[in-house]
């Protein structure tokens, strides 16, 4: 079964678009979001956009606005101002439209710990209007896939940290969604654990042609290869190819470049502070 | 791609995925009771203390003419038994709420709000989930009671089903509305104060209200439009066969209300919208 004729009971998707295709309609777009807690602006200006089937980079500190980014785009919180789009379908006006396309995987754990595995991946599918039968076989497909089949009726307070990520992800994957929100996946785990959530997500990237927008502190997570959004204080500094940005800025390496944009002084090969 | 899957596309959701929505959150409410066993047994021993201890001291204090829709003398613990089950759905609704508050601070709430069902339908739905629990419960309490001599008529232990389906919803929906005002799980204890004991001591559970009239004409009043007095009127007359319309009305509005209250409150330009993200990220 593919990614596109498993919709038999779910969304149907836009076609996939080979990668870099310029007249593709972006997975998502941001125009001119700005958004305020009060008197505190989190989010000034904010656009960019994650074409479909690519890596985007959502680089910032902690505090640069990352997580309300992330719950506009998901509709926790109502735009303020500005405009997103998910496959051209804008979040406010067409929600529902917008949300089945998309997968989020949260900074913070959205797993029910006493339930198992299999439980949480049903009531998932579940959510997303996924019939009984379907769900079961999307999910033993996609515990197969992560390696956890042998844990499907462990409670999900016993798995591991790493394990418990590669389910979330699994599980944003479950109703088949064409662009991947992640927030801070990493957090909290081991560098292998790390090395194997990033290379299952780039690999998610390549093999099912999801857009894929990675939120980050971490400069050892960007590739060569990606597309760099750096947001710093609720503003992008800097959007496009990793090396155009370090071209760009006049430096070596993302780090630097990094640097230079925010005049932040950080470590080389540390994590940004 | 054909013109089939696109008209699919945009024609929203099928009735048969709602069905599943629905399925899938009352499921996942009953699994999570299941495990936690204290829930269930606190849920029990509340009503049945009142009705073991509290009952039983107060039968030769208060004494209970013959009302509707009672047709003969009654022991204080038959009055009292409506008023207990109420309680019941009451507790409950307060603490599904509770869980959608620590759903909200634990990150679940946000599995539940990205489903791209419509807002006001994942909170009906999870309305009805908190509603069969409490069904679960009353029932229990019911097959208990039968055993201390609180025996209706059997027909009125169907009857008074959908009495508890409705008065079930409204005191959900009324927990609900509370849930969307609360930032924090810490000040949850407060509302319970100031919800559940004031609605539960003045109503019509403990004490029909003409006795009340007679001590303190302004707390009559007070009971007369406590919303949870007619949730148990509703419950009592249903548990004996008959109907009691103003009480029904009054329950269906309440019920409205408080609904559309929390979906209001939790739209997303909303209700959340005030608070910042959770655990402080930004």
């Amino acid at each position: 079964m593919t990614a596109i004729d498993a919709h038999s009971t779910g969304p149907a998707p836009p076609a996939p678009r080979p990668r870099g295709d310029p007249a593709a309609t972006p997975a998502l777009s941001i125009e001119g979001i700005s958004h305020s807690y009060g008197t505190r602006r989190a989010l000034i200006d904010v656009s960019f956009a994650v074409a479909p089937a690519s890596f985007t980079a959502l680089l910032g500190l902690n505090g640069a606005g990352k997580s309300t980014l992330f719950a506009l785009i998901t509709r926790l919180f109502g735009t303020q101002a500005g405009r997103i789009g998910i496959f051209g379908h804008d979040i406010s006006l067409a929600p529902g439209e917008a949300l089945r396309l998309l997968g989020v995987v949260f900074q913070s754990r959205t797993l029910d710990l006493d339930l198992s595995v299999t439980q949480n991946l049903l009531y998932h599918a579940a959510l997303h209007g996924i019939a009984k039968r379907e769900a079961r076989l999307r999910s033993d497909e996609v515990l197969t896939r992560i390696a956890l089949a042998d844990r499907a009726g462990s409670k999900v307070r016993d798995l591991s940290g790493g394990q418990m990520r590669r389910l979330e992800i699994a599980r944003a994957l479950l109703h088949r969604p064409r662009l991947l929100l992640l927030d801070e996946a990493t957090v909290g785990l081991d560098v292998k654990a790390r090395a194997d959530i990033l290379g299952h997500v780039r690999q998610l990237v390549i093999e099912q042609d999801i857009g894929v927008l990675w939120a980050t502190h971490l400069f050892d997570e960007i590739a060569p290869g990606d597309d760099l959004v750096v947001l710093h204080q609720g503003r992008v500094l800097a959007h496009g190819p990793v090396d155009n940005i370090i071209a760009d800025a006049g430096a070596r390496d993302i780090n630097s470049a990094f640097m230079r944009l925010t005049g932040a002084a950080v470590d080389p090969g540390s994590p940004a502070p | 791609m054909s013109s089939v899957t696109v008209n699919r596309h945009h024609s929203g959701f099928s009735l048969g995925q709602y069905v599943t929505c629905l399925n899938g959150i009352v499921w996942r409410e009953a699994l999570r009771f299941v495990h936690q066993r204290e829930r269930f047994v606190s849920a029990l021993v509340r009503p049945l203390v009142w009705l073991f201890i509290f009952a039983a001291g107060f039968r030769q204090v208060l004494g209970i003419s013959i009302i509707p829709p009672y047709e003969t003398y009654i022991l204080y613990e038959v009055y009292i038994a409506p008023g207990l089950m109420a309680m019941i759905q009451l507790f409950n609704g307060m603490q599904s709420s509770l869980s959608m508050v620590y759903d909200r601070e634990m990150g679940n709430m946000r599995t539940l709000l990205v489903s791209p069902l419509p807002r006001w339908y994942l909170l009906f739905c999870k309305l009805v989930a908190g509603t069969a629990v409490s069904l679960l419960q009353v029932y229990a309490f019911l097959l208990i009671a039968w055993f201390w001599d609180i025996a209706p008529p059997p027909i009125g232990y169907l009857t008074v089903l959908p009495a508890l389906v409705v008065s079930g919803l409204m005191l959900g929906a009324l927990g609900m509305l509370i849930s969307s005002g609360i930032k924090q799980l810490e000040n949850f204890a407060g509302v319970m104060n100031f919800v559940i004991f004031p609605m539960f001591f003045a109503s019509s559970a403990l004490y029909p209200l003409w006795r009340v009239q007679e001590g303190s004409p302004l707390l009559y009043y007070v009971c007369l439009f406590n919303p949870f007095t007619h949730a148990v009127e509703l419950i009592r007359f249903a548990l004996y066969g008959q109907m009691n319309w103003i009480s029904l009305a009054v329950v269906v509005c309440c019920t409205t209300a408080f609904m559309i209250g929390a979906i209001y409150a939790y739209d997303p330009s909303r209700g959340l919208v005030r608070r910042g993200p959770a655990g402080g990220e930004a």
